[in-house]
């Protein structure tokens, strides 16, 4: 734990106290909240003001992008204040994207949703469009045109999101909860605390990677289970990770924050010589020493591996469904799954789970017919642990996926198997469990 | 007023304001999205501590908050059906839990306290005793009824 919380400045001078924060608006701001812009956007404003004050900030930051987690149908509520919004006639004043919702738009028919529980979902997505945002329906907006540059201010919503767009975009967001986000595109502010301040970027844990074996870091796999290890040892920690590869592709990158803030609160991590806020361990560092440093290991990582699954991973052992895709796949995932397919189907439920920006590039390829020939279910707009599409009565799941794995059981009741992509498209091919234990052993 | 001892066994700063009182679930973490159903407010990972219990009307001690940005639309619609906790103390305050909050209030639905206690002041308080917690953030042991229910006097 760090010596002092990353946020609540105000909260830290008056430790006991309990005094409130005054949140100083401009008079821009104030005339928003007063109704200039409509009901919806006085609301939002208030929202975002009483968001800052809890947080310790002082004053507001003007945001240039959103991306909206709250889409997703998690109860009547949130349906009924998305459509609260739209009542009160206001429309994001900032470009906007929205993460998953609780159907595939393009397969309603997919998702087992009580009538009810569909209807609302429908009903919440329809209300966000509404207001404005873009039908991007997507977990990976940093790989469907929305990246916001080094040093924008943005108030984004879904962790592994928040965690690319800090981490590996260098734009400014704070782990923001459902809800947040809207208000923020409604009044295009956000609370001035946090990850939005310059010193609250620096890392404080170092990770010395230079003493593992290669070939994993030359690996995929090895990615989604650094970052279930990352987030569990630096919880709300800035860790950088020094002695990782210096091109990292945004898949990797993305798999790693994904899993990372799946176990961990981790909204922004650096990678020495490869993230653009860590040229070097002393600009990662703010020219501050470390306060811990961990010299990383195999056996942590295994450990780590091993914590993926939830149930035994003998060869063998029965697999009722394979689930890839989260955060969304890429078109590059995609290309990368039918390499190793190399045209054999799978005997197993498969689902892949992506956004429409992919789709459409797999079109543009001719690839989509490919896919479906593997007997890969392609699932658009949501995912297969946020709504119920995997089979029911299953129990096993595999997936290549560290955030997944996290969520699966939680979400889905089913156990959990990790593994690599390649283990994936065997197992798919046989039927059974295949799992190379080479690479970790 | 509930018969409460007369010293504090804690004092949590006041992140959104309100009294509470409520029997402790202590966890040493949780995310709300993932953790708890939103539709029972059991909590939901079969491997995690505590699973099953309730936490509505509990007084909720989270030393690590943690995990998905809709932790938020989960406290809310725990707020909207009733089966919110009565409270929640947090061992530091993240943008995500008390959004929840703040929205049930701009809905006209009910709201809870949320106070900050930093961890290691956790151990402080056990789990499971009754507590009642006062609008300056101070927690009081509070004596109950064998059925659970805290005794007024």
């Amino acid at each position: 734990m760090p010596a002092v919380p990353p946020f609540g400045n105000c909260l830290r001078r008056m430790h006991g106290a309990n005094t409130r924060c005054m949140v100083q608006l401009t008079a821009e701001e104030r005339a928003i909240r007063d109704g200039r812009d409509g009901p919806s956007a006085a609301l939002a404003m208030r929202v975002v003001a009483e968001t800052a004050r809890m947080l310790g900030a002082s004053r507001l930051v003007p945001v240039v992008s959103a991306h909206i987690d709250g889409c997703l149908y998690h109860g009547d509520a949130g349906t009924l204040f998305a459509e609260r919004l739209v009542a009160g006639d206001s429309r994001v004043k900032i470009p906007t994207t929205l993460n998953v919702g609780a159907l595939d738009l393009l397969h309603p028919e997919r998702t087992r949703l009580a009538p009810h529980q569909a209807a609302m979902a429908r009903r919440m997505m329809d209300a966000y469009l509404d207001l404005g945002c873009q039908p991007t329906w997507t977990c990976a907006p940093y790989q469907a045109g929305h990246r916001p540059s080094l040093g924008e201010h943005v108030a984004w919503g879904e962790s592994n999101a928040v965690a690319f767009c800090n981490s590996v975009l260098g734009a400014r967001s704070e782990r923001y909860g459902d809800y947040l986000d809207i208000c923020a595109a409604l009044s295009a502010r956000a609370p001035d605390t946090g990850l939005h301040r310059d010193e609250n970027r620096h890392a404080t844990l170092l990770v010395d990677c230079r003493g593992l074996d290669p070939r994993l870091a030359a690996e995929d796999t090895f990615y989604p289970v650094l970052g279930a290890w990352l987030g569990s040892v630096a919880g709300t920690r800035i860790a950088a990770l020094d002695g990782l590869p210096p091109a990292l592709s945004d898949d990797r990158l993305k798999a790693l924050g994904a899993a990372a803030a799946s176990t961990g609160a981790i909204g922004l991590f650096h990678v020495i010589g490869v993230t653009p806020e860590a040229p070097d361990i002393a600009r990662a560092f703010g020219s501050v020493p470390p306060r811990e440093t961990i010299h990383l290991t195999g056996a942590m990582l295994r450990a780590a591996r091993d914590g993926l699954s939830s149930t035994m991973a003998a060869p063998g052992t029965r697999v009722d469904a394979i689930a890839i895709g989260s955060p969304h796949l890429s078109a590059d995932e995609f290309w990368r799954l039918l390499r190793l397919l190399r045209g054999r189907r799978s005997r197993l439920p498969f689902y892949a789970c992506t956004g429409r920006h992919t789709i459409d590039r797999l079109e543009e390829f001719g690839l989509m017919d490919e896919v479906r020939d593997a007997n890969i279910t392609v699932v658009a707009d949501t995912c297969v642990v946020v709504t119920p599409i995997l089979p029911a009565g299953g129990s096993v799941l595999l997936t290549n996926s560290g955030k997944f794995a996290h969520y699966a059981r939680p979400n889905t009741g089913y156990d959990v198997i990790y593994g690599s992509l390649s283990d994936v498209v065997e197992t798919a091919a046989a039927g059974r469990l295949v799992r190379d234990e080479a690479l970790w052993t | 007023m509930s018969r409460v001892i007369a010293f504090p066994i804690a004092r949590a700063d006041v992140v959104l304001p309100g009294t509470a009182h409520g029997r402790v679930l202590k966890l040493p973490a949780l995310s709300f999205w993932g953790g708890i159903d939103p539709a029972t407010g059991r909590l939901s990972d079969p491997v995690a501590p505590a699973y099953g219990e309730c936490v509505a009307g509990r007084v909720l001690l989270i030393a690590e908050p943690r995990g998905s940005s809709s932790s938020s639309a989960v406290m809310l619609e725990l707020l909207r059906i009733g089966l919110a906790p009565a409270a929640v103390v947090l061992g530091h305050v993240d943008a995500i839990l008390g959004l929840g909050v703040v929205v049930a209030r701009e809905m006209g639905w009910p709201t809870i306290p949320l106070y900050r206690l930093p961890a290691a002041a956790h151990e402080r308080i056990a789990d499971d005793i009754n507590v009642t917690i006062t609008a300056d953030g101070a927690i009081y042991r509070t004596a109950a009824t064998s059925s659970g229910d805290t005794v007024s006097a």
